[in-house]
């Protein structure tokens, strides 16, 4: 049975392998409309990373440390996106910022910004699929921190700014690194989403999995090129998260 | 007792899992010598309303029948069916995808000619931008089309070019097939696209429709064919010639397309 399993999970990865033609593979990806939807992807899905960072931390803080009213609902509402359908993700974003919207109309006429079809609009995706991974990741290993730790350096008259600097954050280091990459990956491979609020746009949205997926038909070889900087992201991502999610 | 129900729960749910799945597989009745038997339709997207109807007309001629559609671009759909993922029938919106398969032996016959399309400009309803014909699409904001290797974006890309128009691609949000090429424009914030004048039709009050004259247009032909690989021949062959009979044709044409020639 187990033999079965690592076929089923082994076998798409070596066909996809036989498939690639390698001595073309590095000049598939380094021109033109291949290159360009490398740099946008790395570009956003960094951008993406940092957003859930900046505002992920504080949100994964309030969800372990305090007893707020909601908190269930809240964990719920953010951790949703993981289990959603991604395009039903790129719907929801459509719906609420859209130049048909009210806020997306109101973006529009007082500050001139349309979202849709833009970079923006790319980061925007990844992050709403992306960050939940970083919020349960970082969340689960503030809830493992001894508050005694905090509480000591409190009463030595630390601010708690300064006690979640130079107390917290050092011990949630590997897990707040562990949440970032996950995060990126996620990022990285986002397309239902994205190709529903940011569309296509060769250059400016068209990022990796999208160019990827309109690319088989024009050009197999190139897709599948593209396909191995993604295998290779999500490898790189399993390495870095070898002893945190799972031992080795 | 609280596992062995989670076991018997999870055991439960992929048995029927498994059946769902498996269950409605279109290959599961054989034909026998009047029609029967289920068959695989592989079909461009553009043609999903009029199929889904045909269909139902199909089947209720032939009660033995059972039709199952596989709508996508045309361009995936012969992929797929080279790549050895194949159905009992292809309807294209192009000639170019069924000449693909004949070039792999992958056809049983001679594809026939069932139906033809044209080409129009969809906007936002009530045409905000005022949008009159292919050379005002430059000016205005993303324009959605078909992706190039996809029929449609094809059939675009001849009409645009006829006109002597270009539209900077960083300004074209390209859409996998027709239907996400219109929806650009119906769900998001796409100015305009241009789609088939029969998904134009069937996208009503959603938006406006530019009707483009016969001189800068272009039109599509759409051919069917049974596969070699046809587990149901007969059935696969009867279902193309009802698409060229009375039948066929009347609900062709309610849904905005044109007569074969």
């Amino acid at each position: 049975m187990a033999t079965v399993t690592i076929a089923f999970f082994a076998l798409p990865l070596l066909a996809l392998m036989q498939r690639a033609r390698w001595s073309t593979l590095w000049s598939d990806l380094t021109t033109g409309p291949a290159l360009d939807a490398l740099r946008l992807s790395v570009a956003c899905a960094a951008a993406a990373t940092a957003l859930s960072l900046v505002f992920g931390t504080p949100l994964a803080w309030v969800l372990a440390r305090t007893r707020m009213r909601g908190r269930r609902l809240v964990r719920a509402l953010v951790l949703l996106p993981m289990i959603l359908p991604p395009v039903v993700g790129g719907v929801a974003l459509l719906a609420a910022f859209s130049l048909n919207s009210p806020l997306g109309g109101w973006l529009h006429d007082a500050l001139d910004i349309q979202l849709t079809f833009s970079p923006a609009a790319v980061i925007m995706a990844q992050t709403f699929v992306a960050m939940p991974f970083y919020v349960i990741t970082v969340e689960g290993a503030l809830s493992h921190v001894d508050p005694r730790f905090e509480d000591v350096a409190g009463t030595l008259g630390a601010g708690p700014l300064a006690v979640f600097r130079k107390v917290t954050l050092p011990l949630i280091a590997p897990s707040v690194a562990a949440g970032a990459v996950l995060a990126f990956a996620r990022a990285l491979g986002e397309f239902g989403a994205t190709v529903t609020f940011a569309g296509n746009i060769a250059g400016r949205t068209q990022t990796l999995p999208l160019a990827v997926y309109l690319r088989l038909e024009a050009d197999p070889p190139a897709a599948i090129a593209l396909s191995f900087v993604l295998v290779a992201v999500a490898v790189f991502a399993l390495v870095s998260m070898r002893g945190h999610w799972f031992r080795t | 007792m609280i596992r062995l129900h989670t076991v018997a729960t999870v055991a439960l749910l992929l048995v029927f899992g498994l059946w769902a799945a498996c269950g409605n597989d279109p290959r599961a009745r054989r034909a026998d010598s009047e029609l029967g038997g289920s068959i695989l339709v592989s079909a461009a997207t553009s043609l999903t309303a009029p199929f889904t109807q045909i269909g139902q007309n199909f089947t209720r001629a032939h009660r033995a029948v059972d039709v199952q559609f596989n709508f996508g671009a045309s361009s995936a759909l012969a992929d797929q069916i080279v790549a050895g993922n194949s159905s009992d029938v292809f309807a294209s919106a192009d000639q170019a995808n069924v000449t693909k398969l004949d070039d792999a032996g992958l056809l049983a016959g001679r594809a026939a000619v069932f139906a033809r399309n044209r080409l129009a400009i969809v906007t936002k309803p009530g045409n905000p931008e005022g949008i009159r014909s292919l050379a005002d699409l430059p000016a205005a904001g993303v324009i959605s089309l078909c992706d190039l290797a996809v029929p449609c974006g094809k059939y675009a890309a001849q009409a645009l070019e006829a006109a002597k128009v270009s539209v900077p691609e960083g300004r074209v949000t390209r859409g996998q097939n027709v239907r996400a090429t219109l929806t650009a424009v119906t769900d998001s914030d796409a100015v305009a696209a241009i789609v088939y004048a029969s998904d134009a039709k069937g996208a009503g009050a959603r938006v406006a429709t530019v009707v483009l004259p016969d001189s800068k247009n272009v039109i599509a032909v759409y051919p069917a064919v049974t596969l070699k690989a046809a587990r149901n021949a007969m059935t696969a062959k009867a279902f193309v010639a009802f698409l060229r009979g009375a039948k066929g044709q009347r609900i062709l044409k309610e849904f905005g397309f044109l007569a074969p020639a």
